[in-house]
């Protein structure tokens, strides 16, 4: 399914997601002290650049190296704990986020690169992520919806901000990595 | 960074990585059957004194929930003006005691440990065409390339704080985004001159199990 050049990116990008968690942070911490990261839009770029058997591939490995005790979420957080959360939600819907980004992406929608990879991020990166994240803060905390969204709503801007930073990077680094030749398996 | 694993000996460090994940997971089911807050309160009560005797002097390790406080008082807040203060405390204390208890496995069991506990779990994947070689390769280079990247996101943000005096735009994202999956496929290519070959190891894992 992966070739060598495959699980070569898959771990590069893994990489990447890690490292925005140890970025100095480029934006504010709000709400209450939940340090909002870079880390999102990593796993929008992964959907964008890499595609989305690829870019979810990517995440789940980040994903399982921060379940085996890596610190590499932001705040150096890792281990099991941080799945048995309140936002455990928000970190599985990583996986379908880049899967929808992707795919969305390669779509052959009118409107140019940024158009596509923006919509992909938007709807993958910020929906679909955030949708995730809302039906298991409901579930678990055992509050309703609405209070959900009231809770999760402070982050939705900072998220559009990173789709759009998304698009851009995806619409120049883009086409090349979007145009590799497909190696004969 | 403050590493998760705690390297000094406890009694958990000797149970088998398998078992604490098999009663983290079966104490977790039993958690969410659990509703009463008063048993909650006890359970997590139960929990914290575990946690804190298995890692006696270590106790700075919770230092690193300090970021989650602030969102668990939210949610109970939330909670308790909706839904009254006995299901505040429920739930709250059902997620204090399962983050301290999960955080206890990963404390007392090494990385490797941990990946050989879950190696069973990943076999299946084979079937789709991903061998447990394949992603020990993976983590590998993930640990790998974290340092790279770091190293060439800093050469890239020195370069432009020295030409314009000010900081690294998140524009600068896009070309270093070219230039490491450019790094990337010459890494693949290196690996595969080495006579690394993900086709190979999956012939090889065939021929294991004919035998």
């Amino acid at each position: 399914m992966f070739d060598t050049r495959d699980i070569v990116r898959i771990s590069l990008f893994a990489a990447l997601i890690a490292a925005m968690g140890l970025f100095p942070r480029l934006d504010i911490p709000l709400a209450g002290g939940v340090p909002i990261t870079l880390q999102t839009l990593g796993v929008m770029l992964a959907g964008a650049l890499l595609g989305p058997w690829r870019g979810a591939a990517s995440v789940l490995l980040f994903l399982l190296l921060v379940a085996v005790g890596a610190p590499l979420l932001a705040g150096g957080r890792g281990g099991l704990g941080v799945f048995f959360g309140p936002t455990a939600g928000y970190l599985v819907g990583w996986i379908p986020g880049a899967f929808v980004t992707g795919w969305l992406m390669q779509k052959h929608w009118p409107g140019n690169l940024f158009l596509r990879a923006y919509v992909g991020a938007l709807v993958g990166g910020v929906l679909v992520i955030h949708a995730f994240g809302l039906f298991y803060l409901a579930w678990k905390v055992g509050m309703s919806l609405r209070q959900a969204v009231v809770a999760d709503f402070v982050f939705v801007p900072g998220d559009i901000l990173k789709a759009l930073a998304c698009a851009y990077v995806a619409s120049i680094a883009g086409p090349r990595s979007l145009n590799v030749p497909k190696q004969p398996s | 960074m403050i590493a998760p694993y705690l390297t000094a000996k406890t009694w958990l460090h000797h149970v088998s990585a398998g078992w604490k994940l098999l009663a983290l997971a079966a104490i977790s089911i039993a958690f969410t059957q659990l509703t009463d807050w008063r048993g909650l309160l006890a359970a997590a009560a139960a929990v914290l004194a575990l946690y804190l005797l298995t890692l006696l002097g270590h106790w700075s390790r919770l230092r690193l929930y300090t970021s989650l406080l602030p969102l668990l008082v939210g949610i109970g807040a939330l909670q308790a003006y909706a839904s009254g203060w006995e299901i505040a405390i429920a739930s709250i204390a059902r997620l204090a005691a399962m983050i301290l208890l999960a955080d206890l496995v990963t404390a007392t069991t090494p990385m490797l440990a941990m990946m050989d506990a879950l190696s069973p779990v990943l076999r299946p994947l084979r079937r789709i065409g991903v061998d447990e070689n394949q992603v020990s390769l993976a983590v590998a280079l993930v640990i790998r390339f974290m340092p790279v990247l770091l190293n060439e996101w800093t050469k890239r943000s020195e370069a432009w704080r020295a030409r314009t005096g000010r900081r690294p735009p998140l524009r600068l994202l896009a070309p270093f985004a070219a230039d490491v999956l450019r790094l990337a496929d010459h890494v693949a290519e290196a690996l595969e001159s080495r006579g690394f070959s993900i086709k190979r190891s999956q012939e090889r894992n065939q021929e294991e199990n004919k035998d």
